[in-house]
């Protein structure tokens, strides 16, 4: 796997998520890469958008890094298939982007929610969830504000069609309802594929469930999926 | 001449701030106050060979930025005004 890691002004989760990337494929960080360069290195095979407040969440969330030089090459490197993270505010700059459809709004509930949630695995033929099972729950934290997925009904009816939703905010049990939706989301939706499933955008943060001393090891499923798929 | 290019989000997109403003209004005796939406607005001051274009084509370029950038379609509207 040779991963590149973007960071963004304002970006805050890059380190965690250095260590996760690092910790799957065998001490071997990714290569960081700045907003502000124009290019990729050739062969990544995966690229990271991280979490944080980028160009601190002026105009909308994830829009200001979204036209942000870098990219540019990052849609091209998509468009020619290679894998995607987008994690919380990385989540938003796909979206802004159009690496994702539909858009990331304010909490329902106007407050920053920052806790443990479970989510429902909703499929696991994906390089990101292949270490899962379908309709395990899994217990990562969140941390944000705008964390509501918002998209029109027939985008929605696409993706349930398309087995594009990846996880969805679930009691520990695995059972979605109103009562779990934690921010408001449409179909309680934490995350989501794009057509090909090359793409993976979400507002939990895996990397930080990767560690026994710290939040648990729930994420790991997820970032050694991507290691086995891209080994 | 400069352009006022007003954003508000789609009818049906939840709008909290909207809401907690319409509590705070009622809160301070405002009662005939029903929905408040909030938007924004973003001022352009225009200059060099734009500036100097038919409105229409003025209008067409500003349209292009709030497609592109300034608004998310996805769940704002938008209208642009040019002033001067």
């Amino acid at each position: 796997m040779k991963a590149a890691l973007i960071t963004f002004p304002g970006s805050n989760r890059e380190r965690d998520m250095r260590m996760a990337l690092t910790k799957v494929n065998n001490g071997k960080p990714p290569v960081d890469v700045w907003h502000g360069d124009s290019g990729l290195p050739e062969g990544i095979d995966l690229i990271v958008l991280p979490g944080g407040f980028s160009y601190g969440d002026y105009l909308r969330c994830g829009a200001m890094a979204a036209h942000s030089p870098i990219m540019r090459e990052v849609k091209k490197r998509a468009e020619a298939g290679v894998r995607v993270l987008a994690v919380c505010n990385g989540f938003q700059i796909a979206c802004e982007a159009g690496l994702l459809p539909g858009v990331l709004i304010s909490n329902a509930g106007l407050k920053f929610i920052c806790k443990d949630v479970n989510l429902r695995v909703e499929t696991t033929a994906s390089a990101f969830t292949k270490k899962y099972r379908k309709g395990q729950t899994i217990r990562v934290p969140v941390a944000h504000h705008d964390g509501n997925y918002t998209a029109d009904a027939d985008t929605v009816k696409r993706l349930e069609d398309n087995d594009q939703i990846a996880f969805r905010y679930a009691d520990p049990l695995g059972t979605v309802s109103p009562e779990t939706n934690l921010n408001g989301s449409v179909g309680n939706i934490a995350g989501i594929y794009n057509a090909k499933k090359t793409v993976l955008g979400l507002m939990p943060h895996p990397e930080d469930a990767t560690d026994p001393v710290c939040g648990g090891l729930d994420g790991m499923g997820l970032f050694e999926s991507i290691a086995e798929s891209l080994s | 001449m400069k352009a006022r290019v007003h954003v508000s989000l789609k009818n049906g997109v939840l709008d909290p701030q909207g809401k907690a403003i319409g509590q705070a209004l009622h809160s301070l005796g405002f009662s005939d106050v029903a929905e408040v939406r909030q938007g924004k607005l973003i001022e352009l001051e225009l200059s060099g060979a734009l500036a100097k274009k038919p409105k229409a084509e003025i209008e067409a370029a500003v349209k292009d930025m709030a497609q592109k950038l300034l608004a998310n379609t996805v769940i704002e509207n938008y209208s642009v005004e040019l002033v001067g």
